[in-house]
């Protein structure tokens, strides 16, 4: 069924292309027309013609009176895009063609920021783009200022000012230096669209981590792990313990529980013990002699 | 074509030939194993007994097997059974006895010591068990006395733990276009090496999960000659910890055979990685790591469940470097022992000779799996 109207669209749109070049139009057409509103169409001669309008997505027909005018009520086209008038006649056929351009009010926009999680403090790190619709989903292409808003860490929100440039608003954000989930918001008029963006904490900055013996185990424990921001690094993030003592070695990856990471190894005396976590060395103890 | 004749004649006379003394005098283990009579007479020498046992631990045949021993005394059928097949789910429990083969080392009138070498098939490949059994002579008759391996049992208990896990909501079908979809963890190769070796090139390498949240990875490698067309593309297969959680570096071992790194112009790596639902836990703590030089060159230790849950399969990847701290090889090992919390179980990571002598420093990681998921 819906091949079947492609076809008959393909048809119609070529025959009218046909048509339009072929002949001079007899038909009143307006140039633009808003979508969505209400317009006219003027025709000359006398007799019972049909009306085709043919456009992006819809076909409409009518049968016409001749030398009147034809009233297309409001909400009839609706799609933004080039259309063609053909006007068929008992002994002739006329045509002409039209745009229907989007109304100027925005309705809707679409919001799209990326990337939904990355590390603090990261240059041009965010990035949001945004298309202007109107109520009938077309692409509102005459510039449109769109703002976006993003919360800083101390509470306050930045807002950049974007005009959109053929129906697209972007622009590029530093993130902020303090962890945690931000709104992205992009406004333009009275609508709004929010995006969460996870800002987490960068690599641990001055990991270290004291030694205490319990019995024949050695206890060790890091100190709550931060970035050079001063956020806490999350929980689950590995920290590598290696403790080496007289050409053997115990290695431990530990998860960071409660912001610090905490294991038993072998106590030797005259170990060698560092503390790791992706490429960041934190300090060594030599535990005893 | 009376040469080809002559081939095709000699060709069809080896085969028959083949055939035939295959079938009279076929190889014991196998037909024992494939569910045939033993050839040899029971009890008659200390051999005959120890493959007859060997034969009834392949049928699974446990009771029977039990019954051969001569110190059955020492332990019951069910502690024999726990022995072979593990207390608690682990490699050992759905492996099949695929080979074995005996060893005399020493042998009396009245006494014998053989080693019994046990390849056992699972899913991930082979694993040997070696037992040296001493076989006694009962009247007229031998009996292979079973070297015990008595699982630690852990008691009852309960134990407490910090349970750290991560679970994702992904973006869904009735989501707009629009809508943003969980970021896929970031991850960086940091370190990766091309090596020969006499089957082929091996790229070896160390990835990173710097991202805050867990990944489950792979990595994938094309081998390019010097006009930049692809000669093969590999990838890292187990030889990888899948699993990294945030800010953990696996090593990864991709082979290439028959291909010689003189036509290898450049190397295209690819690390995948996905966003999946993972524990924090369990920790396994490697113990007492030690590097043993060649001959039978060995990275071995002690692993540690340092968590609550028992952990069914612990794969070793150890990763070596040389005094450099270049990268020189990654190796593996499965645990073929369920790890129960805070008991040590030991490790032993074979290494090639060739690169044992370059080894001056060695790194492990350990991935567990447990029944029931990560």
């Amino acid at each position: 069924m819906e091949l079947k109207l492609k076809v008959l669209l393909i048809g119609l749109m070529t025959a009218a292309t046909q048509v339009a070049t072929a002949q001079n139009s007899n038909i009143g057409l307006p140039n633009t027309v808003e979508a969505g509103k209400a317009f006219s169409i003027q025709s000359s001669g006398n007799g019972k013609a049909v009306l085709y309008i043919v456009g992006p997505d819809q076909v409409l027909r009518r049968d016409v009176e001749l030398g009147g005018t034809t009233s297309i009520p409001a909400g009839t086209l609706y799609n933004a895009g080039h259309y063609v008038a053909i006007l068929v006649g008992a002994s002739s056929t006329d045509s002409g063609a039209f745009d229907v351009v989007p109304t100027n009010q925005p309705a809707a926009l679409r919001f799209l920021a990326k990337p939904s999680r990355l590390p603090v403090g990261l240059h041009n790190g965010i990035s949001g783009v945004v298309y202007v619709f109107d109520s009938y989903q077309n692409l509102i292409t005459v510039p449109t200022p769109v703002f976006f808003e993003l919360p800083n860490a101390s509470g306050s929100v930045q807002t950049h000012s974007v005009t959109s440039r053929d129906g697209a608003a972007w622009l590029t954000l530093d993130s902020t230096q303090k962890e945690g989930a931000t709104n992205f918001v992009a406004r333009v008029g009275g609508i709004s669209s929010a995006r969460v963006i996870e800002q987490v904490p960068g690599e641990p900055c001055g990991l270290r981590m004291s030694a205490r013996q319990t019995g024949q185990k050695l206890e060790l424990q890091t100190d709550p792990v931060r970035d050079c921001s001063g956020n806490a690094v999350p929980d689950g993030t590995i920290v590598t313990f290696t403790e080496t003592y007289n050409g053997s070695q115990s290695t431990a990856d530990v998860p960071l529980k409660r912001g610090i990471a905490h294991i038993e190894m072998p106590a030797y005396d005259g170990a060698r013990i560092s503390v790791a976590s992706g490429v960041v060395m934190g300090n060594e103890i030599r535990w005893g002699r | 074509m009376n040469k080809g004749r002559l081939l095709a004649a000699t060709l069809t006379i080896a085969t028959v030939a083949l055939v035939v003394m295959g079938t009279l005098w076929p190889n014991q283990s196998a037909v024992a194993l494939a569910g045939g009579n033993s050839f040899l007479r029971p009890s008659s020498t200390p051999e005959a007994v120890v493959t007859n046992l060997a034969q009834d631990i392949g049928r699974q045949d446990w009771r029977k097997a039990y019954s051969s021993l001569g110190n059955k005394a020492e332990f019951s059928e069910a502690d024999f059974l726990r022995d072979l097949t593990g207390s608690y789910p682990s490699l050992r429990t759905y492996a099949t006895l695929d080979s074995f083969e005996l060893r005399p080392l020493h042998a009396s009138s009245s006494d014998a010591q053989i080693q019994l070498k046990m390849h056992w098939s699972t899913v991930i490949g082979t694993f040997l068990d070696i037992r040296n059994l001493h076989v006694v002579k009962n009247g007229d008759r031998w009996e292979p006395e079973w070297p015990i391996v008595k699982e630690t049992r852990v008691p009852p208990q309960v134990i407490p733990v910090n349970y750290l896990r991560w679970d994702v909501i992904y973006r869904g079908a009735g989501d707009d276009w629009d809508a943003q979809d969980v970021e896929v963890p970031h991850v960086r190769i940091v370190d990766m090496h091309p090596v020969e070796r006499s089957d082929g090139v091996v790229i070896l390498g160390e990835l990173l999960n710097e991202d805050a949240v867990p990944a489950y990875v792979s990595v994938k490698a094309t081998l390019q000659d010097k006009n930049g067309k692809a000669i093969a593309t590999e990838g890292s297969f187990d030889k990888i910890s899948h699993l990294l959680l945030p800010k953990q570096v696996t090593p990864f071992f991709i082979p290439f055979r028959d291909v010689a790194l003189a036509d290898v112009g450049s190397v295209h790596m690819e690390p995948l990685a996905t966003l999946v639902a993972a524990s924090a836990d369990p920790v396994i703590e490697i113990e007492d790591q030690k590097f043993n030089p060649a001959p039978g060159a060995t990275l071995a230790g002690e692993l540690v469940n340092q968590s609550g849950q028992v952990v069914s399969i612990a794969h070793v990847l150890g990763t070596f470097y040389d005094k450099n701290g270049q990268l020189v090889w990654v190796a593996d090992q499965y645990i073929d022992r369920a790890l129960l919390p805070q008991i040590p179980v030991p490790f032993s990571i074979n290494v090639p000779e060739d690169i044992a002598r370059k080894v001056g420093n060695e790194r492990t990681i350990t991935t567990a799996y447990s029944s029931g998921g990560f």
